[in-house]
This record gives structure tokens, C-alpha cells and sequence, in this order.
């Protein structure tokens, strides 16, 4: 393949929409999480819950202020980079990205500040009024956004017109749109993975203190919590993620034939490949272990009918096969894990030995990696998949891209984007690690009135060291609290 | 029946004053950032936006998805020609947004010291970016025949809209310092008082400067006020909400000094869409090339679904947007401090 435009645009989506989508599953998992937290420490009112709140939310801050910045990229590169595809699709596309921003983007970062910044000005249960309405926003912003996609994947709802001298898609029914056939199913699945990975995030946090012998009324309840929604969401993530395959098989027949790198049509039955690593060359797979006519059974309930093969369609509009092959296979293996080590987590718990066996605990630690992998593997299948075409059957991406782009300038912002990322990513690592040792709060809300208050600020004003330190500062002002 | 095509270039203008006016005064608190050299001073500067500059900036997110939609040959042409003005604005938003959050984070003085400069620099390239697009806009763009930009690099980056960048820059000062005057107390308000008359000072020269620029260089941005006389009303009004400006900072209400600052740049806004209007994008190879709202719009079925989706949705955005600044209202205490 050689570096030209439409290759440099492509690497430069990737690259931008693979480190953004670190992010926003990880706000939609964790903003359910902290609904059910506060929900409960309104019920109960036990402080163990508000500090629970607290802290995640604390954690999700960082989380969602990196999901902000770098998702402003997304909204302006598709002007940017493909303006074939946006003069294309606009009609249909754009306002699926502006129902987005009106709906979604306004509601979360608004309410987002009286999270982070309210827990001292409005009422607890103001407070959890916006928890739910930043967790709402990010769930819209997730329906629009898979809307929108997966139009993309399975258009409906449109006709082609000819308008400002090319041919365009035009809406002609607006909820035919919004249900496209791709796009229930595709929700369900993406948001069951950014629960999956909400989930196991706390509890990879909840089980390091667990080990470590920290906060541990604190992060037992988180643990508990979050174990339920990870098992919950992984077997829904595995479910939906079947829905979600079949419909592939029903819409997007040569999508799934190379995530199954299944290249030749057979009278029988069709095997399910349990590993191994396509050869395209050879239209072989290779170290491979299938299981016989298990894909026939999955898509057709039908052991003998045979599934579309590769080989059925033709060459120029067929997707690569050896990515969509392994990163389909990569997040299978990992779903079944999840299931797995959460239906482990939740028996261990039921015996009570959940906490004291310290190797599932490491287990737990460890594993908050794997939804990463899984979420970014789902939409890379989707994506490449979906190759040659950006818009399924109706636009080749390299008829999309912006002709006119220079290739070193989109290879600079590539370089400097991945300058700017490594830099982002080292810093998020950074400030993670430091809320995480530091940990939650002790006690966050102290009744005013209290005797040790007001002793803590009789000895405050008498301590005459403190005076010394203050100097010039004046009598009123005391030094800046510490930052959580 | 209202036409669609106008309606939305006047939801635009909206969508562009709306965030004028918001994300303008966190520019302008990220552009005057730097003057202060007290960590706590840096700090409160901070807070002062702190709960809101998230907020603000999804006006201009809203603003790139409505022209994608109602738009999308404008969308595709400006911010493919734009291609390297807009990788930077993005460098700088992503900056700003981070060094914003994480900034106080940590106690060490380099971790501080590189955030507070990244913060301000950000902010001021973004404020000049803008600028710069408008000035380029107003300048006109090569768009060829089927509305695709063809010029290169060095069309864009001419004396004309780095002026207006320049005064745009200016512009945000002024409105974040005078913001930072009615959120802070104490001492470090009363040295903000001067910062006032300074910022207006240098708005001030950048606006003589950059209206007697645009006359001369381009004229064709004033043929719309002799079509539309009522215009000049609006110019009639800017001129008075300058005017009572220093008045307020005399008088010592910042609050209607805020105000008036915050109607200038609306003004700017409805000034920029007068000289543009019926074109979005005025070709500068050959005006009949131009993209208009109505050679370039979406079909109107989808800009009626749109006007349906903002009829819903902006009531929301703005009852929350206000109920948000009314929690955050009052000065910012130094005893609270988050950022």
C-alpha cells in the first residue's frame, strides 16, 4: 500500500478515534456505577457510600476530561480529512453528530461541574440529579454516536440525489435512520463492553487496596458492587455480541466471512474457528482449531447450511481478513474471560473466601487491561470489516478523503498527534497513580458544630508557627486546601 | 413558512456568539494567565473557569456538528482548506482541556510551571486561530467550481487574518479579565482593576486598527450594509456597548461592563454574518463559486428534522446552562480552591 492521502487519513483516524475511545466506555461503565453509589447512600445514608461516590468520581473527572479533549478532534475531522465522505453523507450523518452535541454533549459537561465541583453548594439529592443526568448524556452521546456508525455499516432511510453537482445521500425517513438494522443491535453490544469495562476498572482500583489492606470497608462494597455489574454486563456484552455477529452474517455477509477468515463456500456445514492465523495468500488458516459446523449453528441454528464464504464475492469488495480475523478472536477470548473470572469472583464470594484469596484478587488487578483491549478489538473488527467501503455498498473510503490534502501535512499532524497522545497518556497514567495511592477520603462530611472543628480552628489561629508561615498573606486567608 | 436555509444560518450565528461569548472569556483568562506569577493567584484564575469551560467549549463542538449537518459542502471545503490552522486549534484545545485538570495536581513547581504555560499558550493560539479563520473567511477562500478548496498553506496565513486573529486575542482578553474581575476578591482583584484599563487599551488600538484594515483591504465586507440599511443599527449598538465599556470599569459595575462585552462580540458575530451573508464561503477565484445557504445546504427534510431537534433541545441547553452558572455563582473563595 503505498502513503498516500487516503492511507495517511486513514492512520491519522485511527490513530485519533483508537486513543479517544480509551475513554468514553471507561465514563459511560464507571457514571452507572456511581448512579447506583450515591443512589444508595441517599437511601441508606452510611458514609461508607458517599465516600464511594466521591472517590470514583474523582477518578471519573480525569477520565471524562480526557475523553473531552480529545474528542473535539473527532467532531472536526471528518471536514478535515474526508470531505468526499462528509459532502457524501452530510445530509444523514451530520445531524446524527448534531443530535449528539444538542442532546448529549451540553447535558454532561454541564452538569459534569456540579459533580465535581457541587458536593459543597446544592443538596445531596440535587447532586445525584446530576450524577444522573452526566451518566444519561454519556449513554445519549453513546446512542447517537453507534447511530450514526452503524448507518454506515447498514444504510436505510435515504435515497440518492444529485445536489451540488455529485451524487448524495438524503434522509427520507428519519427513524429508519435511527433504527437502521445494524444499529439496536450494535448499541446494545457497545454499551454492554463500556459497562464490562466500569466495572472491572473498579474493581481492578477496589482489589489493589484489598491486597494492600487499605480503605477496606471502602473497597469491599466497591468491589461487591461492581463485581455484580461486571458479571451482569459480561454475559449481556456476550449475548449481545451474538445478536450483534448474526446480524453481521445477515447484513454484512463478506464482513463476517473474513472476521471467521472463512474463504471458501462448502456444501455443508461451516466450522468455527476457536484460533489460528489466516493466511489471505494461501485462502488457508493456519495453527487452526475449529470447531465443525458450529458457525452454521450460531448464525442459521442449522448444522448443515453452509455459511457465505469469501470466495462467493467479488475481489474489489472484499475486506482484509487476517485484522478483522484476530481482533474478532481477540475479543471472543476476552469476553469469555470475562464471564469467566467474574462467575469465579462471584461464587468465591458467595463461599466468603472472595477477599482473603489473593491471587484471584491479583487476577482482578491485572485484568482492568483486558476490556481496553476488548472495546478497541470490537471496533477495529467493525471498522476494517467494513473496508473498502466507508459507506457500506454506496461510498469507497478512497473516494471519501480530501483529495487536496497535502500527505506531509497529514503526516505531521500524525507525528504530532502521537507526540501529543504518548505525552497525554504518560500524564493520565500519572495523575491515575497518584489519586489512586492517595485514595478515597476519609470521612467526607463532617456535621459543622462538631467539638474537634471547632478545636481544630482554635488551634489553628493559636499555633504561632502557622502565623510565621502565613506572613503577609493578611488574617482572613488561610492557605489553599490540599487538592484530592 | 420560514425559510430553513436562513434559519440556519442564524442558528449558527447563534451557536457562534453562544460560544463567543462563553468560551471567550476561558480564552481570555488562559491569555492573561501568565501575568500573574503567584501559584495560589494562578490558581484562583483557574477556578474562576473551573467548572465551566467544559461547558462552553460544547458550543463549538454543537457549532462543527449543526454546519456538518445543515452545511455539508461548507464543512468539507473550510475545514479541509483549513486543514492546518484547525490541527493546531485542536493541538491547542486538547492542551488547554488537560493543563486545565492537571495542573494542580501535583505539588512540583516544574509539573506547574509547564501546565500554566501550556495553558496560556493554548489559549491564546486558540484565540488567534479563531480570528484568523474569520479573517480568512471574510477574505474569501479558493474554491473551485465543484467545492473543493484548492489553495495552499500561504493563502491562508496573509496579513489580513492574522490582524483579525491578533484582534480577536485582544478581544478575549478583555472579556476573561473583566470575568476575572467579577469572580475574584481581595487584593488581586484590585490589581485586576488596571489589568482592565490595559486590556481595554490594547482592544481598543486592535479595533480601530482592524476596521480601518478591513476597509481598505476588503471592501466588498461592507456591501451587505448598504443592502440591508437596518444593519447599522447593529454597528450603532456595538458602538455603545464599546463605548460604555470603560465606562462601567469608571464606575466600578463590572457586571455591565461584562455585559457590554459580551453584546460586543455578539455584534462582531451578526457583523461577520452580514458581510458574508447569502455566502458561507465566498470564493475568492470566482464568486459565482461561492457556497451559499442555498447552493450548499442539506435537503430540507433533514433541515427540518434539525430545526425540530433544536427547537427541543436548545430550551434545554440554555435552562441548564443557566441553572450551572447559577450554582457557580458568587466569587470564588481562596479556601476552595479545586484546580
Amino acid at each position: 500500500m503505498p502513503l498516500d492521502v487516503v492511507l495517511a487519513s486513514r492512520i491519522q483516524f485511527a490513530l485519533t478515534i483508537m486513543f479517544h475511545y480509551i475513554f468514553p466506555p471507561l465514563t459511560i461503565g464507571l457514571s452507572v456505577l456511581m448512579v447506583i453509589m450515591e443512589g444508595m447512600f441517599l437511601k441508606t445514608r452510611k458514609p461508607v457510600y458517599e465516600q464511594m461516590a466521591r472517590f470514583w468520581t474523582n477518578i471519573f473527572a480525569v477520565n471524562f476530561a480526557m475523553g473531552v479533549a480529545t474528542g473535539i478532534v473527532m467532531e472536526f475531522q471528518f471536514g478535515t480529512n474526508w470531505a468526499g465522505y462528509s459532502k457524501f453523507v452530510g445530509d444523514v450523518f451530520g445531524s446524527a453528530l448534531a443530535a449528539e452535541g444538542i442532546f448529549a454533549f451540553f447535558l454532561e459537561s454541564g452538569f459534569l461541574s456540579v459533580l465535581v465541583f457541587g458536593w459543597e453548594r446544592v443538596r445531596p439529592i440535587v447532586h445525584f440529579i446530576a450524577t444522573v443526568a452526566v451518566s444519561l448524556g454519556s449513554i445519549f452521546s453513546a446512542i447517537w454516536i453507534v447511530v450514526a456508525n452503524s448507518w454506515q455499516q447498514t444504510p436505510a432511510g435515504y435515497k440518492l440525489a444529485m445536489a451540488h453537482g455529485g451524487l448524495r445521500c438524503e434522509i427520507t425517513d428519519f427513524w429508519a435512520v435511527v433504527f437502521n438494522p445494524s444499529a439496536m443491535p450494535r448499541l446494545s453490544h457497545t454499551l454492554s463492553g463500556a459497562f464490562v469495562l466500569g466495572a472491572f476498572v473498579v474493581m481492578s482500583i477496589s482489589a489493589f487496596y484489598i491486597l494492600r489492606g487499605r480503605f477496606t470497608d471502602f473497597a469491599r462494597k466497591s468491589f461487591t458492587l461492581a463485581l455484580v455489574m461486571g458479571f451482569i454486563s459480561s454475559v449481556w456484552a456476550g449475548l449481545a455480541g451474538d445478536t450483534q455477529a448474526r446480524t453481521v452474517a445477515f447484513t454484512q455477509p463478506e464482513k463476517l466471512a473474513s472476521m471467521e477468515a472463512h474463504f471458501h463456500t462448502e456444501k455443508h456445514g461451516t466450522g468455527l474457528y476457536m484460533f489460528g492465523l489466516p493466511d489471505p495468500a494461501a485462502q488457508k488458516v493456519n495453527f487452526a482449531v475449529q470447531i465443525p459446523d458450529m458457525l452454521s449453528i450460531l448464525v442459521y441454528g442449522d448444522p448443515n447450511r453452509p455459511v457465505t464464504a469469501l470466495d462467493t464475492f467479488s475481489p474489489d469488495t472484499l475486506p482484509p481478513v487476517v485484522i478483522p480475523f484476530l481482533s474478532f478472536h481477540i475479543m471472543v477470548a476476552l469476553g469469555s474471560y470475562f464471564v469467566a473470572l467474574t462467575a469465579l469472583g462471584l461464587f468465591m464470594l458467595w463461599r466468603k473466601r472472595l477477599f482473603e484469596t489473593r491471587w484471584l484478587m491479583w487476577a482482578f488487578v491485572w485484568s482492568v487491561i483486558g476490556p481496553f483491549i476488548a472495546n478497541e478489538a470490537g471496533w477495529v473488527t467493525a471498522e476494517v470489516g467494513r473496508q473498502p467501503w466507508i459507506v457500506y455498498h454506496l461510498l469507497r473510503t478512497k473516494d471519501a478523503v480530501s483529495q487536496t490534502l497535502p500527505v506531509a501535512h497529514i503526516l505531521i499532524a500524525i507525528v504530532a498527534f502521537t507526540l501529543i497522545y504518548i505525552l497525554l497518556l504518560m500524564v493520565w497514567v500519572n495523575v491515575l497513580h497518584t489519586k489512586i495511592s492517595h485514595g478515597p477520603a476519609q470521612a467526607p462530611s463532617k456535621p459543622p458544630g462538631k467539638p474537634t472543628d471547632l478545636l481544630d480552628t482554635a488551634s489553628f489561629y493559636i499555633d504561632p508557627s502557622r502565623d510565621l508561615l502565613r506572613g503577609n498573606l493578611g488574617q482572613e486567608e488561610l492557605p489553599a486546601e490540599e487538592n484530592k | 413558512m420560514i425559510d430553513l436555509h436562513i434559519l440556519w444560518f442564524l442558528l449558527l450565528g447563534v451557536l457562534m456568539a453562544g460560544y463567543g461569548v462563553l468560551d471567550g472569556f476561558d480564552l481570555g483568562v488562559g491569555i492573561v494567565h501568565l501575568f500573574v506569577k503567584d501559584d495560589l493567584d494562578r490558581r484562583a484564575f483557574m477556578n474562576a473557569i473551573g467548572p465551566i469551560w467544559d461547558g462552553n467549549e460544547v458550543w463549538l463542538v454543537v457549532f462543527g456538528g449543526a454546519l456538518f449537518a445543515a452545511f455539508p459542502p461548507v464543512y468539507a471545503a473550510a475545514f479541509t482548506g483549513f486543514y492546518a490552522p484547525f490541527m493546531m486549534l485542536l493541538f491547542a484545545l486538547i492542551f488547554r482541556g488537560v493543563s486545565l485538570e492537571f495542573r494542580s495536581k501535583k505539588q512540583s513547581k516544574w509539573w506547574r510551571g509547564f501546565w500554566d504555560i501550556a495553558f496560556s499558550f493554548a489559549s491564546t493560539a486558540a484565540a488567534f486561530i479563531f480570528g484568523v479563520a474569520v479573517g480568512g473567511t471574510l477574505r474569501g477562500v479558493p474554491i473551485d467550481g465543484a467545492g473543493s478548496f484548492v489553495g495552499k498553506l500561504e493563502d491562508l496565513f496573509q496579513p489580513f487574518p492574522m490582524i483579525v486573529g491578533l484582534f480577536a486575542v485582544a478581544t478575549c482578553a478583555l472579556h476573561g479579565t473583566i470575568y476575572l474581575y467579577l469572580k475574584l476578591e481581595g487584593d488581586l482583584q484590585k490589581r485586576l482593576h488596571n489589568w482592565m484599563w490595559s486590556a481595554f487599551g490594547f482592544f481598543i488600538i486592535c479595533y480601530i486598527f482592524t476596521t480601518i484594515m478591513t476597509l481598505i483591504f476588503e471592501p466588498h465586507a461592507t456591501t451587505n450594509f448598504k443592502k440591508y440599511p437596518l444593519s447599522w443599527i447593529v454597528v450603532f449598538l456595538q458602538v455603545l456597548a464599546i463605548a460604555n465599556i470603560p465606562r462601567s470599569i469608571f464606575l466600578n459595575k463590572p457586571l455591565q461592563a461584562f455585559v457590554s462585552s459580551a453584546c460586543t462580540i455578539i455584534a462582531f458575530t451578526f457583523l461577520f454574518g452580514i458581510a458574508l451573508f447569502p455566502n458561507l464561503l465566498t470564493s475568492s477565484l470566482n464568486p459565482e463559486w461561492s457556497l451559499t445557504v442555498y447552493n450548499a445546504s442539506s435537503s430540507p427534510l433533514t433541515l427540518k428534522i434539525m430545526t425540530i431537534m433544536a427547537a427541543i433541545g436548545l430550551p434545554f441547553v440554555v435552562t441548564y446552562t443557566a441553572v450551572i452558572y447559577w450554582v457557580f455563582r458568587g466569587k470564588v473563595k481562596r479556601e476552595h480552591l479545586q484546580y
